[in-house]
């Protein structure tokens, strides 16, 4: 049975590996600071492609610097990688590596991590091993000799998007309840708002959350550039990402990792933890529209803040700051403006929202995590980082984005969005603690 | 207080290589028919297995209403069989979405059509569904990949930027996204509420069933779909499974007996196509739903097979292999076993029927066996113990619906889903699912309400 009284689930610790950085303090400060982490490709050569620029983690990056068992992560992909380093942070800040009573039968996981990244060029070979160049088909025998000799199963299996799910669970011996979901650019968000369900009905006592992607390798470029939906601003990739901008041309990829680590607020005041924030509020919706395009009134982003707002027992002008979806494609960011102005309705214009895809780019199923992150540290600072390169705004964009500038102000109630590629919508509240 | 709803099976959608539908799925379960057979999507004459249960005869536009034709194309097979699934689901319901309702004539020539009768508003149906890692189309992509080639015939990704890429449809990438499952099918129903894609391998069709559960309880939708479906009978989706080891490649030559869980000579398990969705909702709505249909006169009074009783999430610990191999002592998947049946306030004494993972894999086997004692007790081992994976094959992230279909006919029908069929009391099934990477579930069902 469910706990009598759903319980209060706090933030206790926060982690992150972004294109900025990999630690809190100095990518906070470069958030607000303004500063972008867009700059060539790197990852594999784009010369020739429409998009040649990204976010990405910048090569310093190892995480076996974070984690205590390295030897239980050799040979892992991308995401997990990234997964590792942001939650080895956030358990650290919420001091459960000193916390030597945590039951592991209560420590949960719920990420919305994205899938691995393809073995390319072995892939690729295998492909055109196989190709029969006559009849044009894959000759499937071919295929799976060259294949079988190629592919290696580790690397395969790493694939698999609950790969950094695994990981995780191995490093920090979490036997709770365990899931990956994987709602394209708002997974991470979703994770977040299913794993405060999971502690509120008392399945857990502590749960690790957020997620981890990365598209930046040959095949999600492509896949990407088909849509049309990256900016192609090759010339000055650093401002590429323009949300609310009239001149946007879609979004940067980035890659990285957002964890955060929640728990029962009962659990966390026993341990003597220290609360960074309330979780409070979340809604989950389908816009059930089209598959390529967001309804176009923001039906499904309307539903999905007022279910956060309504399960929040807020009202719009309890919201301080909103931390965007804001995407920086010409679509998103009309319709998300759109639908905040019909459910905030006159106090729509006053609250500060703003993109922090401008600096970071869009982490996919990561973007969510590490935009709740920010709101974190907003409420903790009283600090809303700016939405940079929004020069002149598309005149059907016309709220407070927080243009170019960080600013101060009274920050104790966000909203953060994340909207999925397909129609899923979700939205997070946070308030600061208040005991 | 918070009152957790009470949330009923309604409506079953499996489609597998044993059938689609729910009725030729259980017929072939008691005829013990298996689906299993040599491959015949791709020639598998280079892989070491080459048997599975594939879904034959079966085309996706039979299941798809006509505003929702085009989308068609940029369905993957997982997605096809996902929307098959909760087409059939939503029928077996009767639950009206815009999906299924044949609009009402226009009340005169020229004048909009009468707005169909739904089951519920859009807002209150919800789908949370399981999908895998989809592979993408060998022959789509390499037919692309050709013209990026060098002199030599290798590739060359400049000519790639330039000339390959170009070949791929601009919607070629939301062909492959998992959560392309749940966005056709809440398009195609209008499903607007809570929407979720569970992706942890094997386990996400369970997984995905107890998510719709929690949501229903919380309130915040009253109908969901759920379950899931997925296909790895392409090269490369089966080549992955090759290489963990887990495939049978001894029995091709006798596909029928391939599978053989719990048996001393194991020799691995089979791949299957397909799953299930499957339609779960709150006890209170169904009901009004129901005697609503009822005093209409009309004859598609919906029924419920089952009630769902309890659901528990686990994760599985296995450091020296990194997790791909189950824990022997099954501690893991007993967490989620307690929690389901603490959940369902029940005694092990009262479970009369377990379908579980069973894949015929003897590390796997004997951790289930090991959690089921560790959970149950030991005389948990004389519970019938029915795995439908010899003859469904495993059906990756539409493996725990498809077996939660199976235990919801049985309790519906009071009959064990054994060869012939044995009516018995069953008073509560449990479903069991595991992945690769130890992500575990249990669910519980016991007889509908009266």
């Amino acid at each position: 049975m469910p706990h009598p009284v759903p319980h209060r689930v706090v933030i206790t610790g926060i982690g992150w590996v972004t294109p900025l950085g990999h630690d809190i303090e100095s990518v906070w400060a470069r958030l607000l600071r303004g500063e972008s982490g867009i700059g060539p490709t790197s990852r594999f050569d784009a010369s020739t492609f429409p998009t040649r620029f990204a976010a990405q983690v910048k090569g310093d990056y190892d995480y076996r610097r974070f984690v205590t068992r390295p030897e239980l992560h050799e040979g892992v992909g991308l995401n997990s990688g990234f997964a590792l380093g942001a939650a080895s942070q956030a358990w650290k800040a919420a001091g459960l590596d000193k916390f030597a009573g945590l039951d592991h039968e209560r420590l949960g996981i719920y990420l919305g991590s994205g899938e691995g990244s393809l073995d390319f060029e072995n892939y690729v070979a295998a492909n055109l091993a196989g190709w029969d160049n006559e009849k044009r088909q894959l000759d499937a025998v071919r295929w799976a000799a060259a294949a079988l000799g190629r592919m290696d199963a580790v690397r395969e299996v790493e694939q698999e998007p609950n790969m950094p799910l695994t990981h995780l669970a191995l490093e920090f011996g979490a036997q709770g309840p365990a899931y990956n979901c994987l709602t394209a650019c708002a997974a991470s968000t979703q994770a977040i708002g299913e794993a405060t369900h999971v502690l509120r009905r008392g399945d857990a006592d502590v749960m690790l959350t957020g997620g981890a992607h990365t598209m930046i390798h040959p095949f999600g470029v492509t896949g990407f550039n088909r849509l049309t939906a990256l900016s192609t601003r090759n010339d000055t990739c650093l401002t590429a990402s323009r949300p609310f901008s009239v001149d946007r041309d879609g979004f940067v990829l980035g890659e990285g990792a957002g964890m955060i680590v929640l728990e029962t607020l009962e659990h966390a005041t026993k341990r003597g933890a220290t609360v960074l924030a309330e979780v409070v509020g979340y809604g989950s919706s389908a816009d059930a529209y089209r598959i390529t395009d967001i309804q176009p009134e923001g039906r499904g982003a309307i539903a999905s803040m007022r279910q956060a707002l309504d399960s929040a027992g807020l009202k719009p002008e309890d919201i301080h700051y909103i931390s965007a979806h804001g995407t920086g494609t010409k679509e998103n960011d009309s319709i998300e403006t759109l639908g905040v102005k019909a459910v905030f309705g006159a106090h729509a214009k006053s609250v500060p929202m703003s993109s922090v895809k401008s600096m970071f780019g869009h982490l996919i199923a990561a973007a969510g995590a590490v935009e709740l992150i920010t709101c974190v540290l907003a409420i903790r600072d009283g600090k809303m980082p700016p939405t940079i390169n929004l020069r002149q705004p598309d005149p059907r964009c016309d709220l407070d984005y927080v243009p170019n500038a960080a600013r101060s102000g009274k920050v104790d109630v966000c909203l953060s969005n994340s909207f999925g590629f397909g129609g899923q919508n979700d939205t997070l509240i946070i308030r600061r603690f208040q005991g | 207080m918070q009152m957790s709803r009470r949330v009923l099976i309604t409506g079953l959608g499996p489609i597998t290589g044993l059938g689609a539908g729910i009725e030729p799925t259980w017929q072939r379960v008691l005829a013990n028919a298996t689906a299993i057979g040599p491959i015949t999507s791709f020639d598998p004459a280079g892989f070491p297995c080459r048997i599975a249960a594939e879904v034959r005869d079966f085309k996706v536009s039979n299941h798809v209403p006509k505003s929702h034709r085009k989308s068609v194309k940029v369905m993957a097979r997982d997605t096809e069989l996902a929307v098959a699934a909760a087409d059939m689901a939503s029928r077996d319901a009767k639950l009206h979405t815009r999906g299924n309702v044949v609009e009402a004539p226009a009340a005169s020539p020229g004048s909009p059509a009468a707005e169909p009768k739904l089951s519920y508003a859009p807002s209150r149906v919800g789908a949370h569904i399981g999908a895998g890692l989809i592979a993408a189309e060998l022959n789509e992509l390499t037919d692309a990949l050709s013209h990026a080639r060098d002199a030599n015939g290798n590739f060359d990704i400049h000519k790639w930027g330039s000339e390959g890429m170009p070949q791929l449809t601009p919607l070629w990438l939301l062909k492959y996204l998992p959560n392309m499952l749940a966005c056709h099918v809440t398009i195609i129903h209008d499903a607007q509420g809570p929407s979720n894609t569970i992706t942890c391998g094997e386990a996400s069709g369970a997984l995905s069933i107890g998510e719709s559960m929690r949501v229903i309880q919380r309130g915040a939708a009253d109908a969901c779909f759920c379950g899931g479906a997925e296909s790895k009978l392409n090269p490369m989706a089966f080549l992955r499974q090759g290489l963990t080891g887990r495939l049978n490649t001894v029995d091709n030559d006798r596909p029928a007996q391939a599978v053989r869980p719990y048996a001393a000579d194991a020799a691995g398990t089979v791949i299957g196509e397909g799953g299930a969705i499957v339609v779960i909702e709150d006890a209170e709505t169904f009901r009004a739903r129901a005697a609503a249909a009822a005093s209409g006169g009309e004859n598609d009074v919906p029924r419920a097979y089952a009630t769902l009783l309890g659901f528990g999430a686990s994760q599985t610990i296995n450091p020296a292999t990194r997790n791909l191999q189950p824990d022997a002592e099954g501690r893991g998947l007993a967490l989620a076993i307690r929690a389901a049946l603490r959940e369902a306030a029940i005694d092990p004494s009262h479970i009369d029927l377990i379908v579980p993972v069973g894949l015929g894999v003897p590390e796997y086997d004997r951790a289930e066996l090991a959690a089921i004692v560790r959970a149950l007790g030991p005389k948990a081992l004389d519970i019938p113990r029915v795995s439908v994976k010899p003859l469904a094959g495993n059906c990756g992230a539409g493996a725990g619906s498809l077996d939660f279909c199976v235990a919801a006919k049985a309790v519906a029908e009071q009959t064990l889903p054994v060869p012939g069929g044995k009516p018995a009391k069953i008073r509560a099934a449990l479903v069991l699912s595991t992945s690769l990477g130890g992500q575990n579930a249990a669910l519980v069902l016991g007889p509908a309400p009266g």
